[in-house]
């Protein structure tokens, strides 16, 4: 019952700093409304798709190093696809990117089952297979983007406040995990990542368990590269910034390093504060490398913190 | 033989190639020197491995990083940058400062560096790899302000370092006079100081090594300090060499060194390997490098290929531990 307080207390938490960040932002920028909305929930799209992506496996007890490569793979596979094609091979190309992510990130959950190196050698190793992959489909930023999947991003929906992009990402990311997390699958993932051998004893396939999770998470890099390349217009082969914020947004979002425990609002909460962070320094007019600075600081800071926390519960 | 007696000498086989790496490593590379000789007659010269020798030492400074910090299990992924920002603070104050001034300047922020790893990975138990990623990037932010306040200084090389860099002394290069003395201290720091006994310790088993009194948290601030300054040195050698210093200077560097590492024979969990490895690693990847750009292969492939030779060797190294 605690635990379960607990849980949602850090939610709730999270959710009245995320107010308190948007006064912050209100006070400091009193013309702050629609279109500020928009482009915040435009930039933090790639990185909630990241932080998803990472907070799927941390919570099977593993870690994804290669999700930045991933991201940006799908992102050039997209762009080189849909570069001169009509509305309806676009839909399929979508689609055929989306199944690429599922195989990367299959490819490297069955790597770490199969040659029993831990997961942080094996997919330090695919971050740099990944990143090859991306160049070799697209040697410098180039293709293009369907034109209809670039409006879909752009605008409010319904109501003149919520972004489009906003709905989607929450659409995009519910559509796969909510029904993952009734499913015996979802179960397992928790069961495996909170105590392996436990698992096993109640017969939980391991192996089997571990793949999906992290063919979900090469699933949800899939849509985090198509949504960058829905920004820029264009494939980008050069891997961003996502890796090290998606493992801090899903520290600070009560995702436990080791495993077994958080959900993905957390997380996606804490993207929407970390991004908001960063905005507020760019109206505040702070020069963009010192804001790069304080944004690592801040990540560090939590990764730190996440670690200490991660010792208290382990003793 | 019976099916036993096969089956005991692959283990003593295996576990002679896990303790001793270094011959199949030997092997590995004059093989791959055979075949560039075989694609190019008349490549391999006294030049040619002055030249590779001299391309070879900046990554094997910087691989001794990542050996010294995996022998803890660890790994320091910021090394690059350390390396980066010392030469580039050196080249920048070296025309207000001059040369030794200036070189000792350079070196402050990279084991400004190391002692903030060390404090993430022993006070607060976060996994170095993350540790060492995130301060990179802060480090990389920093380098980015530093560069506005010094553009109108400009970048002067130090002759010192360009001879040293790239000078020869009959036919060898001059940069060996720096590294055999390293090499030398660094095998002598791993193999007969407590210092090194304490890193195989920590790597091995760290809650036995706790129990034994290993202050863990002294060893792990003291070791990626060690790191950060090693990395500063060869970010002073490399720049020696390439005489351009830039904000990414030594960035292609860190992946060859993390895997130089693992090739030479250090595992990646902690515990087992060693420096000697590492420098026969560091000169098959500088010759695998000549390879490849001979063949004219991409510069993806070339990344795909390193990554699947980290996994390939890992593996492999996993699978003999395992056979104990």
């Amino acid at each position: 019952m605690t635990r379960l307080l607990g849980r949602h207390g850090w939610v709730m938490g999270l959710t009245a700093l995320l107010v308190l960040a948007f006064v912050f932002t209100k006070v400091i920028q009193p013309g702050f409304g629609a279109s500020g909305l928009d482009s915040l929930a435009r930039a933090t799209m790639p990185f909630a798709f990241a932080t998803a992506a990472m907070a799927v496996v941390v919570i099977a007890g593993g870690i994804d190093l290669s999700v930045a490569s991933m991201m940006a793979v799908a992102g050039v596979t997209a762009a080189v696809l849909m570069d001169g094609a009509g509305t309806g091979f676009s839909v399929l190309a979508l689609l055929l990117v989306l199944g690429v992510g599922l195989l990367m990130g299959a490819i490297n959950g069955a790597l770490i089952v199969f040659t029993r190196v831990p997961d942080i050698v094996v997919t330090l190793a695919m971050l740099f297979v990944w990143e090859g992959v991306a160049l070799l489909i697209l040697n410098a930023p180039g293709g293009a983007i369907a034109p209809w999947l670039r409006e879909l991003g752009r605008g409010p929906f319904l109501v003149e406040w919520l972004p489009r992009s906003f709905v989607l990402m929450v659409v995009c990311i519910a559509i796969v995990w909510m029904p993952l997390r009734r499913s015996r699958l979802g179960l397992s993932i928790y069961a495996i990542g909170s105590d392996e051998l436990a698992a096993y004893r109640s017969g939980v396939s391991i192996g089997r368990t571990r793949i999906a999770a992290y063919a979900i998470c090469g699933l949800f890099c899939a849509m985090g590269g198509v949504s960058i390349s829905m920004a820029t217009g264009i494939g980008e082969p050069i891997p961003g910034p996502y890796l090290m914020a998606s493992v801090a947004a899903a520290v600070l979002g009560g995702v436990m390093l080791g495993g077994g425990r958080g959900a993905l609002l957390g997380p996606i909460i804490a993207v929407i504060i970390l991004r908001l962070v960063r905005m507020d320094m760019t109206l505040m007019s702070v020069d963009p490398n010192i804001a790069t600075i304080v944004e690592g600081l801040i990540m560090v800071a939590v990764v730190m913190l996440g670690g200490l926390l991660a010792m208290r519960a382990a003793r | 033989m019976t099916p036993q007696d096969t089956a005991s000498l692959l283990v003593r086989l295996g576990r002679f190639l896990r303790d001793n790496p270094i011959f199949p490593l030997i092997i590995l590379l004059l093989a791959l020197i055979a075949t560039l000789e075989f694609m190019r007659p008349g490549i391999v010269n006294e030049r040619w491995i002055g030249n590779t020798i001299k391309f070879a030492i900046p990554l094997a400074m910087l691989a001794a990083c990542q050996t010294l910090t995996m022998l803890t299990g660890g790994i320091d992924l910021s090394a690059s940058v350390g390396a980066t920002i010392t030469a580039f603070v050196m080249a920048t104050q070296v025309p207000i400062m001059g040369a030794p001034l200036a070189i000792c300047i350079g070196l402050v922020p990279a084991i400004l560096i190391g002692l903030v790893n060390g404090f993430g990975v022993a006070v607060c138990r976060v996994h170095p790899l993350i540790m060492t990623l995130g301060t990179g990037l802060i480090a990389t932010g920093c380098l980015q302000v530093y560069q506005r306040f010094v553009i109108a200084s400009g970048s002067v090389v130090p002759d010192g370092l360009g001879w040293l860099g790239t000078g020869r002394t009959w036919g060898a290069p001059n940069a060996l006079l720096l590294f055999v003395p390293f090499a030398i201290f660094v095998l002598w720091l791993q193999r007969r100081t407590g210092f090194g006994r304490l890193l195989y310790a920590l790597g091995s088993n760290e809650t036995a090594a706790k129990i034994s009194g290993v202050r863990s948290w002294q060893v792990y601030l003291a070791l990626y300090a060690l790191s950060g300054l090693i990395a500063g040195g060869a970010g002073l050698l490399y720049v020696g060499l390439i005489k351009a210093p830039s904000l990414s200077l030594v960035s292609p560097l860190l992946l060859p060194s993390v895997a130089a590492a693992v090739i030479g024979g250090t595992s990646i969990f902690g515990g087992r390997g060693g420096y000697g490895g590492t420098i026969v690693g560091a000169l098959i990847l500088t010759v695998l490098g000549t390879l490849l750009t001979l063949m004219q292969i991409p510069e993806g492939t070339r990344r795909i290929l390193f990554g699947l030779i980290i996994l390939a060797v890992t593996t492999i190294y996993v699978r003999l531990t395992n056979q104990r």
